[in-house]
């Protein structure tokens, strides 16, 4: 999920270095981009709740640390946490350095009730991993609602964003991450389970459904400052 | 009848070979969790490597939770054999020494002497789970930690909280207690016929083997009489180590997905143990004394 | 004398082989009771059916008046026994088996009465050493103590010399004499050599293929002053032939096949000796026979002459 949150942060700064054509999304963009440049730093404490049908995890506390540019680490109170994979390849600071991306207007939609503007990212690199990245983009209070991004290697996911205490912040109270699933199969060789038949009922239960990572927050200590030994191992 | 316990315990506690058995746990557990100690990160990356092609699993995946399960998948299937070094001879080893006509020459009762030895067979089981359950769980609690225990099954993975174990392990062990117990018994019965403990012993772990293949053939043939082998109950312990979830798939703390097969499976044991036992008793009530 | 054990009609079936058939005998209270008989007469599953080992097929055993099978507990604890091979616990020493087979049989002893107890039968030394490091009579003596460690006042002894040295057997036999003599027990040992029994016997029972032959007091039955003669000759053909012609045709136990042997009065072989010089017999050897065969031979030569 870390690296899902580098993709979204850097989808939002990406705005700054890249060529826009359409010149509505551009300051569209470019206003999301500053309103979240208000935050140098956060600490945000919230739950988890990784739901994914092949495994059944609790709801966990965790916290979240945030620095500028793109700084980032979640840490769970205790436990172990399941945080959807993919990201890794994304590296957005090579993105960034290769500063070459077309913005595309995609008109309009609602989402939840809200009127959101679309704006397509298309990366002119080849070699990226991403192949395209959409944006929903709530223009009264300019805060990014999704974001859909398809990947070469770890497929299409999506990131849903919910607002409330935080919004002039452009901090989400609610982050979902939807993503792929592949069908989950272990060898009975390495889970020694021989006598546990997989019955046709659990198959169809774990198949064809998408795994969310779901993100509460319950408050976000903004602009304080904090130790940067947080984000090292 | 307490007194002929008693005397059972202490003629069981004054043999060598009654240690050989908690020599050999000893050493299988402390391998175990010197390999893990050494080489963990290696085994977890091999079995969770189908979960890392999606998941980023971060935490300590080996904590002392998780190795005792390890430790309790790998060793509970031996431990028959061990306890069988024991069973096996309460009768036979008795019959082979010719110490058994000397017993039976005291004014003790023949029910009374029998129920006496299973209860210290019985005994003799349980201290070797205890021993184990010092070792595996709590040796490795201290070695390892704790945390949540992650866990890969055939058709999912499970993630249980810390605070949410330590309960199944007391449940799991008091279910391998029952498991293992069906064994002394089955173990003790065949004792009767015997004249020498190896004959029981290899006849237990016949029984034990033939049945534990059968139990684990996915064939559909041995799939119809899998429910009446003891075997195919004897690893229901692994269910306190599976949890429900309620509807959005969140994992509810204190509950046991297939509670209903723990509780089919302890009846099952147990009236097998009745059975042994009851059995062992009628033999022996009719047994002629010839050795 | 009161009657202490009283059997009556007791069978035991083996599947084919009836190995007690209808025995019926009664010891008295103070009796040394001999039980003779070959190897596979019957003796041992008898006695075990008497110490509740085997089950009878039929029959009732009766000790101090009550039934056995009905009042095991009871009984039992007025019975002390050694059955064959004294074996006890090999990985005890002889100090622990005491202790544990006292434990059993319902009494607490102090260690001083345990070790008295080894005392008596001479392991006082060796109390703490393993069993498993005696010899076979040291054994045999520990199971004695066993025996005894509950102050029974009968004791049933099992072949008792069986893989004993001389010496071994002449400490038996005095531990049987000290037993009823000085210790008023009533002992029941069964022997399948007629000389052991004969020396300390005061009744004795024989019995073959499961069946009783005799019983009777010892006295009676082996009456001291007869006894039976082999004779080895230079021609035993001869030999038979002179002796069936003169008086001693009537003494001649056996059918015309090797040595001639002889029943006859003590006193009477100074003048066989002569005899047999007067017959021209070339006598090589003469030989007191005395085993239980020979005994088997004397009370049934009845039959033969």
């Amino acid at each position: 999920m870390k690296n899902y949150l580098r993709v979204l942060i850097t989808l939002i700064f990406i705005g700054s270095f890249t060529q826009i054509k359409a010149q509505d999304i551009t300051t569209l963009v470019q206003k999301v981009k500053n309103k979240l440049d208000q935050v140098n730093d956060y600490v945000a404490e919230g739950k988890m709740k990784t739901d994914v049908a092949f495994i059944k995890a609790p709801v966990g506390k965790v916290k979240v640390y945030f620095k500028k540019p793109d700084k980032f680490k979640l840490k769970r109170d205790a436990g172990i946490s399941l945080l959807p994979k993919g990201g890794v390849t994304v590296n957005m600071r090579s993105l960034v350095a290769v500063n070459d991306y077309t913005v595309i207007a995609a008109g309009e939609t609602i989402i939840n009730g809200i009127k959101v503007k679309i704006a397509k990212l298309l990366p002119n690199n080849d070699n990226s991993d991403i192949v395209l990245s959409t944006l929903y983009i709530d223009e009264t209070n300019l805060v990014i609602i999704k974001a859909t991004t398809t990947t070469k290697e770890n497929g299409t996911y999506d990131i849903e964003m919910q607002y409330g205490k935080y919004i002039n912040y452009g901090l989400p109270d609610k982050v979902v991450f939807a993503f792929n699933t592949k069908d989950y199969k272990m060898p009975k060789g390495v889970t020694m389970e021989f006598d546990n038949d997989v019955t046709n009922e659990d198959r169809a239960k774990m198949k064809n459904k998408k795994g969310r990572v779901e993100l509460a927050y319950n408050s976000y200590i903004i602009n304080k400052g904090f130790d940067d030994s947080i984000f090292k191992n | 009848m307490f007194t002929l316990l008693q005397i059972e315990l202490y003629k069981i506690f004054k043999r060598p070979r009654t240690y050989i058995a908690f020599a050999a746990i000893t050493a299988l557990i402390v391998i175990i969790q010197l390999g893990l100690k050494v080489d963990g990160k290696e085994y977890a990356d091999f079995v969770l490597a189908d979960m890392k092609n999606m998941l980023e699993i971060n935490g300590k995946i080996i904590n002392g939770y998780f190795v005792c399960y390890v430790i309790l998948q790998l060793l509970l299937i031996h431990v028959p054999l061990l306890i069988a070094l024991i069973a096996a001879d309460m009768i036979s080893g008795e019959a082979n020494m010719g110490t058994l006509r000397l017993l039976l020459t005291k004014p003790i009762s023949r029910t009374e002497f029998i129920m006496a030895k299973f209860l210290a067979a019985a005994i003799y089981t349980i201290l070797l789970l205890i021993w184990i359950a010092v070792l595996a769980l709590f040796v490795s609690m201290l070695v390892f930690g704790t945390d949540d225990m992650f866990l890969v099954k055939n058709a999912y993975a499970v993630q249980i909280e810390r605070a949410d174990i330590f309960w199944r392990y007391a449940g799991a062990f008091c279910f391998a207690a029952l498991a293992m117990l069906t064994v002394a018994a089955l173990c003790f019965f065949l004792s009767n016929f015997a004249e020498n403990s190896i004959g029981p012993i290899v006849a237990t772990m016949s029984v034990i083997i033939v049945t534990t293949i059968l139990s684990t053939m996915s064939i559909p043939l041995f799939n119809t009489i899998k429910p009446f082998l003891f075997t195919t109950h004897m690893v229901a312990w692994k269910e306190f180590f599976d949890i429900k979830v309620n509807d959005a798939n969140e994992t509810i703390k204190g509950t046991v997905e297939h509670a209903d097969k723990i509780i089919r499976s302890s009846i099952v044991l147990v009236v097998h143990i009745v059975l042994f036992v009851g059995a062992s008793v009628v033999v022996f009530k009719k047994k002629d004394v010839l050795s | 004398m009161q009657n202490i054990i009283s059997v009556k009609g007791l069978t035991k079936q083996f599947h084919n082989l009836t190995a007690v058939n209808q025995l019926s005998f009664t010891v008295n209270n103070g009796d040394v009771y001999g039980f003779l008989g070959q190897n596979g007469a019957g003796k041992s599953t008898t006695l075990r059916m008497l110490l509740t080992l085997i089950e009878p097929t039929e029959g009732s055993i009766e000790v101090a008046g009550m039934d056995l099978l009905k009042h095991h507990k009871e009984v039992l604890r007025n019975i002390g026994a050694v059955i064959e091979k004294p074996d006890v616990y090999k990985y005890l020493s002889a100090y622990e088996n005491v202790q544990l087979f006292a434990k059993l049989s319902g009494v607490r002893l102090s260690k001083e009465q345990i070790m008295q107890q080894l005392a008596m039968v001479g392991l006082q030394d060796r109390a703490n050493d393993k069993v498993k490091t005696f010899s076979q009579g040291m054994k045999q003596r520990v199971g004695i103590a066993i025996a005894l460690v509950h102050n029974p006042q009968i004791v049933i002894l099992d072949e008792p010399t069986n893989g004993l040295d001389p010496q071994g057997i002449a400490d038996i036999r005095n531990m049987i004499l000290h037993l009823s003599r000085d210790l008023k027990k009533t002992v029941v040992v069964s022997s399948h050599l007629l000389s052991e029994i004969e020396q300390v016997a005061t009744r004795v029972l024989i019995i073959d293929k499961g069946k009783k032959l005799v019983e009777g007091n010892a006295d009676e039955l082996f009456d001291p002053s007869e006894t039976i003669v082999e004779l080895e000759t230079a021609n035993n053909h001869f030999a038979f032939n002179q002796l069936e012609q003169s008086n001693w045709n009537n003494y001649l136990l056996r059918e015309r096949k090797g040595n001639p042997v002889l029943k006859l009065n003590k006193k009477d072989i100074p003048q066989l000796h002569k005899d047999l010089v007067a017959l021209n017999i070339e006598l090589i050897a003469m030989q007191p026979k005395h085993s239980l065969e020979d005994y088997f031979l004397r009370i049934t030569s009845a039959n033969y002459s």
